[in-house]
């Protein structure tokens, strides 16, 4: 550093930067931090686990180390039918623990204390297992683990539950994630004139615990926060899925027959080749009908992803 | 090249490390224009290989984006540092040996990356999609050596002074080593929600204001002069827009996230700050549109000044769409639409590519001691570039006001697909014309390494462009 100047000017652009560092990253921290976990944020992270892109327990982002959302209409324990049914989020044994139990800090005051007082949500434990739920008896809605304030253990809570009450939305949102789906469709509907047609943008305290939030930011196709309010038909989004050129001519979705894997749900063999051929026909107008649709096996991931998008609200 | 990974520093003749980033920056360029014009034909064709995971849209777009941001821009830029530094600090590169392994390594590790992209290994956030393991070797192998050549290279100089190419490298490797670490920190500490989705936008915006904006102009600073042998023609003004853009580029980054429910003073803060990022452009272009004067002749005649110019003339209609698009009066219109994705080629792709390309071709041909192979082919490609990018932009331009429109006026979405279709094909179409383009120019370099004509000693290889 030969001239004096230079140091003014590694001095001055230390500053410049640390202070561009205050006003951008520090000061929003402090709002940010200071959002309050709202029921939708609660179910989200709930319902997606740790984390739905990367991670080391799910290294090729198979949908492993995710929880299951449970639509619960008997008491687990007791086996009396409950008043309302309710949805329980079922982490068994060795599934890594929801953000909000494990940084308890990130569901907001208020959430948070009611969450470790009333909900005993440090109590949760990887090794053995939780249930949670949310409760909204209150004001403010909190996260409640079940295991510990009811005694209700994933294995009781998956025992009398029938297979359409399961939804894989955690493992769901990983496919989402890994498939790309967030290049053409954002999750996030604008402030400005979205209303109408996507539904209401997302408040703050929407998205807390949540990773990642795989907002988008190219739109090739519609914005998908509320699909599941516009549109709750499993049937049609198995076709669309399939081929989305099944049920909108002109539509640019990739297909995504390959995540139905090797076997339909009756453990028949899809024949992809066979499929499309007759597909073709169809299109060439030699057949008046398209062949009809495999219907996804129980743990195939084209299953997976459909609890997902339905489970959007 | 590889010989030399083992050999010693003094024995690796001056240059060889440019030389190979040079040729590595080629060959990313070629792949990633080639999967960009891939997932374009995906999007105007859809039907286009279908059913096959490893070949579908989702897999391939980010492959393309990180192809060409780390593969082609960084790399190239990674050769202009390799010889620009020393030759404006009149003395050696600090250690070609730490040069070659860096790009050995940058190779290597980008390589992995974009394979685990591939197959689907994301973190699911816009531009810093590689997992945290990635992030973690590019910034320990990548990053931080090119950083420590380059500052050692300065530090080392054996002029008194700095001139302004080498504050903008010295501070843009340090910035982006910064950013880097500070944009990744969701997947080092995995923080969630709404701060993993504001630094994602911090990451993404910074590393395009704080390294491939500023790098890329610090490339015509280095050019114009050089070529056309007129000194600057200010340093002051180049003051300006060094410390501009530290000040100004460094905060718009919530203006990406005007509809996410972050702090309204934020996006305020931001949309003002973005306006201003006016201030470095303008100085920029003006400051390097004045050293121009009186060889306005080689903006025709040389190649090199030719890419340079062009790229700092299609800064201004970047830098305002960039200030303007920003502000709310313009965003809700355009966000989210495709013209947001022209105006991402723009950036990079015409501005910033421009400059690179004259770089690659100045540095490979002084540093060869080779004459460009053929002219011919270079002119080739810089009109198929052009043209081709032209073409994408005015096409994606169109698609994305069409879409603008539907937005408002509430269309049915599959209305605005249908509209959006024949651009979709003119884009594919322009990209295409740049992905050949390329390869002629990949064929071109390597042919001039083989065959160019020997420059004698003492000459440069533009003086004698049209020498036989
Ligand atoms: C190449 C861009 C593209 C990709 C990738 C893509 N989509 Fe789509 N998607 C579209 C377009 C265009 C439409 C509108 C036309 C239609 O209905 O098919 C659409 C429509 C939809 C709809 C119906 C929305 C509504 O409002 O009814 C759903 C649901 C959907 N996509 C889900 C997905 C999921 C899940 C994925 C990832 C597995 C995905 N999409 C990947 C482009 C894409
Ligand atoms: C140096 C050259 C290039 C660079 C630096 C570049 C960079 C980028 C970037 C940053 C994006 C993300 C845009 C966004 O999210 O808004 C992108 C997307 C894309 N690029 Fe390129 N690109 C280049 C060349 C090309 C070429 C030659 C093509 C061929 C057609 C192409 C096709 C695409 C496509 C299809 C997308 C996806 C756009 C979308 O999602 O709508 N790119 N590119």
């Amino acid at each position: 550093m030969a001239f004096r100047e230079y140091k003014v000017g590694a001095r001055m652009f230390g500053f410049s930067l640390g202070t561009s560092m205050c006003i951008t990253l520090l000061f929003p921290s402090f709002d940010i931090a200071a959002s309050v976990s709202t029921d939708v944020a609660l179910d989200k992270q709930l319902s997606a686990g740790w984390d739905a892109g990367f991670q080391l327990k799910d290294p090729l982002l198979l949908g492993w180390n995710k929880p299951l959302k449970v639509l619960v209409k008997n008491d687990p324990v007791t086996n009396q039918p409950l008043a309302e049914p309710i949805y329980a989020y079922v982490y068994k044994p060795g599934t890594s623990m929801p953000n909000g139990a494990t940084h308890t800090d990130s569901l907001g005051e208020g959430v948070k204390q009611l969450s470790i007082e009333q909900g005993k949500v440090k109590e949760a434990k990887e090794a053995s297992g939780a249930v949670f739920l949310i409760n909204k008896s209150g004001k403010l809605p909190y996260m409640e683990n079940a295991s510990a304030t009811r005694g209700w253990t994933p294995g009781d809570v998956l025992k009398g539950v029938a297979d359409e009450d399961i939804s894989h939305v955690g493992a769901g949102k990983t496919m989402f994630v890994r498939e790309g789906c967030w290049w053409c469709h954002t999750l996030l509907p604008e402030q400005t004139q979205d209303w109408q047609v996507f539904g209401a943008p997302p408040m703050l305290g929407d998205f807390n615990g949540e990773s990642p939030t795989a907002f988008g930011s190219d739109r090739k196709g519609p914005d998908l926060l509320h699909v599941g309010s516009r549109n709750a038909s499993r049937e049609w989004m198995m076709l669309h899925f399939f081929n989305p050129r099944l049920v909108q001519p002109h539509s640019i979705m990739p297909r995504f027959d390959y995540l139905w894997g090797d076997k339909d749900a009756s453990g028949q063999k899809i024949d992809f080749d066979k499929w499309r051929a007759e597909y073709n026909d169809y299109r060439e107008g030699k057949n008046p009908s398209p062949p009809d649709v495999p219907v996804p096996a129980k743990d195939s991931e084209a299953r997976k992803l459909i609890d997902f998008i339905l489970s959007l609200k | 090249m590889l010989k030399y990974l083992f050999a010693k520093n003094e024995d690796i003749p001056a240059g060889s490390a440019a030389i190979f980033w040079g040729f590595s920056s080629i060959v990313w360029f070629v792949i990633g224009t080639g999967l960009g014009s891939f997932n374009a034909a995906k999007l105007a064709f859809p039907d286009f290989v279908t059913g096959n995971e490893m070949f579908a849209f989702g897999h391939m777009r980010q492959v393309h984006v990180h192809a060409v941001i780390f593969g082609w821009i960084s790399m190239a830029f990674g050769m202009a540092m390799m010889y620009i530094t020393p030759a404006l600090g009149n003395t050696k590169l600090w250690s070609e040996k730490l040069g070659i392994w860096n790009a050995f390594l940058w190779n290597v590790g980008l390589s992995l990356g974009l394979t685990l992209l591939w197959i689907g290994m994301t973190s699911g956030r816009e531009y810093s999609d590689f997992p945290w393991f990635i992030d973690l070797y590019i910034a320990v192998f990548m990053a931080v050596p090119l950083a420590i050549n380059v500052w050692m290279t300065v530090l080392t100089r054996r002029t008194q002074g700095i001139y302004t190419t080498n504050w903008f490298f010295a501070a843009g490797v340090f910035m982006v080593a910064i950013v880097f670490i500070v944009g990744n920190l969701p997947e080092w500490f995995h923080l969630t929600g709404l701060t993993e989705a504001y630094l994602t936008w911090w990451f993404a915006h910074n590393v395009l204001g704080l390294w491939i904006t500023p790098v890329a102009a610090a490339i015509a600073y280095y050019t114009i002069p050089k070529v056309t042998g007129n000194p600057l023609y200010s340093h002051r003004i180049g003051h300006l827009h060094f410390w501009s853009v530290v000040v100004f580029y460094s905060t718009p980054a919530a203006h990406h996230l005007m509809s996410a429910p972050l702090p309204e003073w934020l996006k305020s803060f931001a949309s003002v700050e973005g306006v201003l990022i006016l201030v470095p452009a303008i100085a920029f272009v003006s400051n390097i549109m004045l050293t121009m004067q009186g060889k306005w002749n080689m903006f025709v005649e040389n190649l090199e000044v030719r890419f340079t110019i062009t790229g700092v003339l299609l800064a201004i209609p970047l830098n305002m769409q960039g200030g303007f698009q920003q502000t709310r009066a313009i965003n809700w219109y355009v966000h989210g639409t495709g013209w947001i994705v022209a105006h991402a080629h723009l950036a990079l792709l015409g501005f910033s590519t421009f400059l690179e390309g004259a770089a690659v071709y100045l540095g490979l041909q002084t540093l060869m001691k080779r004459k460009l192979y053929s002219l011919t082919l270079g002119n080739m490609h810089f009109w198929m570039l052009l043209i081709g990018f032209s073409i994408y932009w005015t096409s994606m331009t169109i698609a994305g006001l069409i879409q603008g429109a539907g937005k408002i006026y509430e269309v049915p979405y599959i209305d605005v697909v249908i509209a959006e279709h024949p651009y979709m094909i003119a884009r594919w179409l322009g990209g295409t014309m740049v992905f050949i383009s390329n390869v002629i120019w990949l064929y071109n370099m390597w042919m001039t390494a083989r065959e160019g004509t020997v420059v004698p000693a003492g000459r440069l290889p533009h003086e004698i462009a049209y020498e036989r």
